[in-house]
């Protein structure tokens, strides 16, 4: 029963040849003497292009993406965010929507209070920016933030978001999936518990597949064990 | 003392025998990457952080990461009890195996960070720079470090005028020669290579091979041990 669970991928270590046609290579893997190899501990998948999908590490911020952070600081002209990756990220004041003075700042969004932002630039040296997320910043003041490793990341947003639906369609909470890994629930505190466990579920399995199936059968259950208990 | 008897060691295996191994990978919740590696009579844990921020400071490379390998005998890892700290021997050591894991890691991904290695010696039995490398370069894996291979590492020496591969405390002690040997096993580099007592060059030829063979066999080891890591949880 539990062959259907098989990785639908193999697992490669460093320095595994992926491939003799050295055209085909992309993220996570080298290329030397016209070789394909690996370089990193990953799911290799291999289509017209052959890449290698971590299954561990730290998250490294890419323009566009969007996450959650925690103002760690506020220096006088920026807040200083830890978006879980090895380097601080930075938004100046003037990207606020509107016009603020330097003392304000700790009123809008103190040291602790996480928001959701976006990347509007990195540099070659790691220097982060970021801005608001569609012009309005969003500082969470509900609800709860759980911390999951990126790599996880597209397994709980699922393909073309369907785990994600899921989740809200069977519980009644609002979820946000950061790119580096924060992912923030809001809802009534037995469905936050609920999401938090599933959504741990979906980071230990989410290299097998089948993971879908078995999450929907999880909600199933849980729920019902929940209406028992009231 | 007498090391060979109809061929055999003491511990009866053959010259080109490797002792018992066992890597773990994962061994622990908080480190980024870990491993624990039992080779033979040692026992030995492996725990990478990072990358990460670099303190102090001063110690920051503008265009990529540091690489920080700390080797440690834990005090009650030998008969005698060890002063813990550490000491010309383990600094020393600690040098050497960053030296041997540095040149596969690509550090220019992470500028301004530091990527921490620490290797606990729990139970010492000969060739623990060795299996500390073997782990570190597991635990490296495991924590996402992008890397150009695995480096793998054994020792190979001499005792009764035989070389022998993978050397017990015995004979390590009282033997003729001791010469730890790392490398990436794919292009074939070595990164560490040192020697303590004496080889002629023909046995140091001996030597330096069987010493190859004996890091393939681990690389496949430490292989197959990050494969299992995964594989290992379908079969629940």
């Amino acid at each position: 029963m539990k062959k259907q669970e098989k990785l639908d991928k193999t697992i490669v270590v460093p320095g595994d040849l992926l491939s003799e046609d050295a055209t085909k290579a992309a993220e996570g893997t080298y290329v030397e003497n016209g070789k394909v190899y690996s370089l990193i501990y990953g799911l290799a998948d291999e289509r017209e292009k052959v890449r290698v999908i971590p299954l561990s590490g730290k998250y490294l911020p890419a323009i566009g993406d969007v996450v959650i952070g925690m103002v760690s600081d506020i220096s006088f002209s920026n807040w200083k965010v830890d978006i879980n990756s090895p380097y601080e990220a930075l938004m100046h004041i003037s990207e606020y929507p509107r016009r603020i003075e330097s003392s304000e700042m700790a009123k809008i969004m103190g040291v602790g209070d996480l928001a959701i932002f976006k990347v509007v630039d990195v540099d070659p040296s790691m220097k982060i920016e970021l801005a608001p997320r569609e012009g309005q910043l969003r500082v969470l003041r509900s609800g709860r933030v759980v911390e999951v490793s990126y790599t996880k990341v597209p397994r709980v947003i699922g393909r073309a978001g369907s785990m994600i639906s899921l989740l809200k369609s069977k519980l009644d909470v609002n979820i946000f999936v950061g790119k580096n890994g924060r992912i923030w629930i809001d809802g009534k505190a037995e469905d936050e518990d609920l999401a938090i466990k599933v959504i741990k579920r979906i980071e230990r399995e989410a290299h097998t597949s089948g993971l879908t199936d078995r999450i929907t059968k999880l909600l199933e259950e849980e729920k019902h064990g929940v209406h028992e208990k009231r | 003392m007498e090391f060979m008897k109809n061929g055999k060691r003491i511990d009866d295996r053959l010259p080109n025998e490797l002792r018992p191994i066992k890597f773990e990978v994962g061994a622990l919740e908080r480190a980024d990457g870990s491993c624990y590696v039992e080779h033979g009579g040692n026992k030995i844990m492996a725990a990478v952080y990072g990358p990460r921020a670099v303190h102090p400071r001063h110690l920051q490379q503008a265009n990529r990461a540091i690489i920080r390998y700390r080797y440690n005998m834990a005090s009650f890892s030998v008969e005698e009890r060890r002063r813990p700290g550490p000491d010309r021997r383990s600094v020393e050591i600690s040098k050497v195996s960053r030296q041997a894991i540095d040149p596969v890691i690509i550090k220019e991904f992470y500028p301004r960070s530091t990527i921490d290695i620490f290797v606990e010696i729990l139970q010492a039995d000969a060739g623990t720079r060795s299996a500390g490398i073997n782990a570190a370069s597991v635990a490296l894996a495991d924590a996402g470090v992008p890397m150009r291979g695995l480096i793998s590492s054994c020792a190979v020496g001499k005792v009764d005028d035989t070389v022998v591969l993978d050397l017990v405390k015995e004979e390590d002690n009282y033997g003729q020669a001791d010469m730890p040997v790392a490398m990436d096993v794919r292009t074939g580099e070595v990164t560490l290579l040192q020697m303590d007592g004496h080889l002629t060059l023909d046995e140091f030829e001996q030597a330096l091979e069987l010493g190859k063979i004996g890091c393939a066999s681990i690389a496949d080891m430490q292989r197959e041990a990050l494969i299992q890591k995964y594989r290992g949880k379908e079969d629940e």
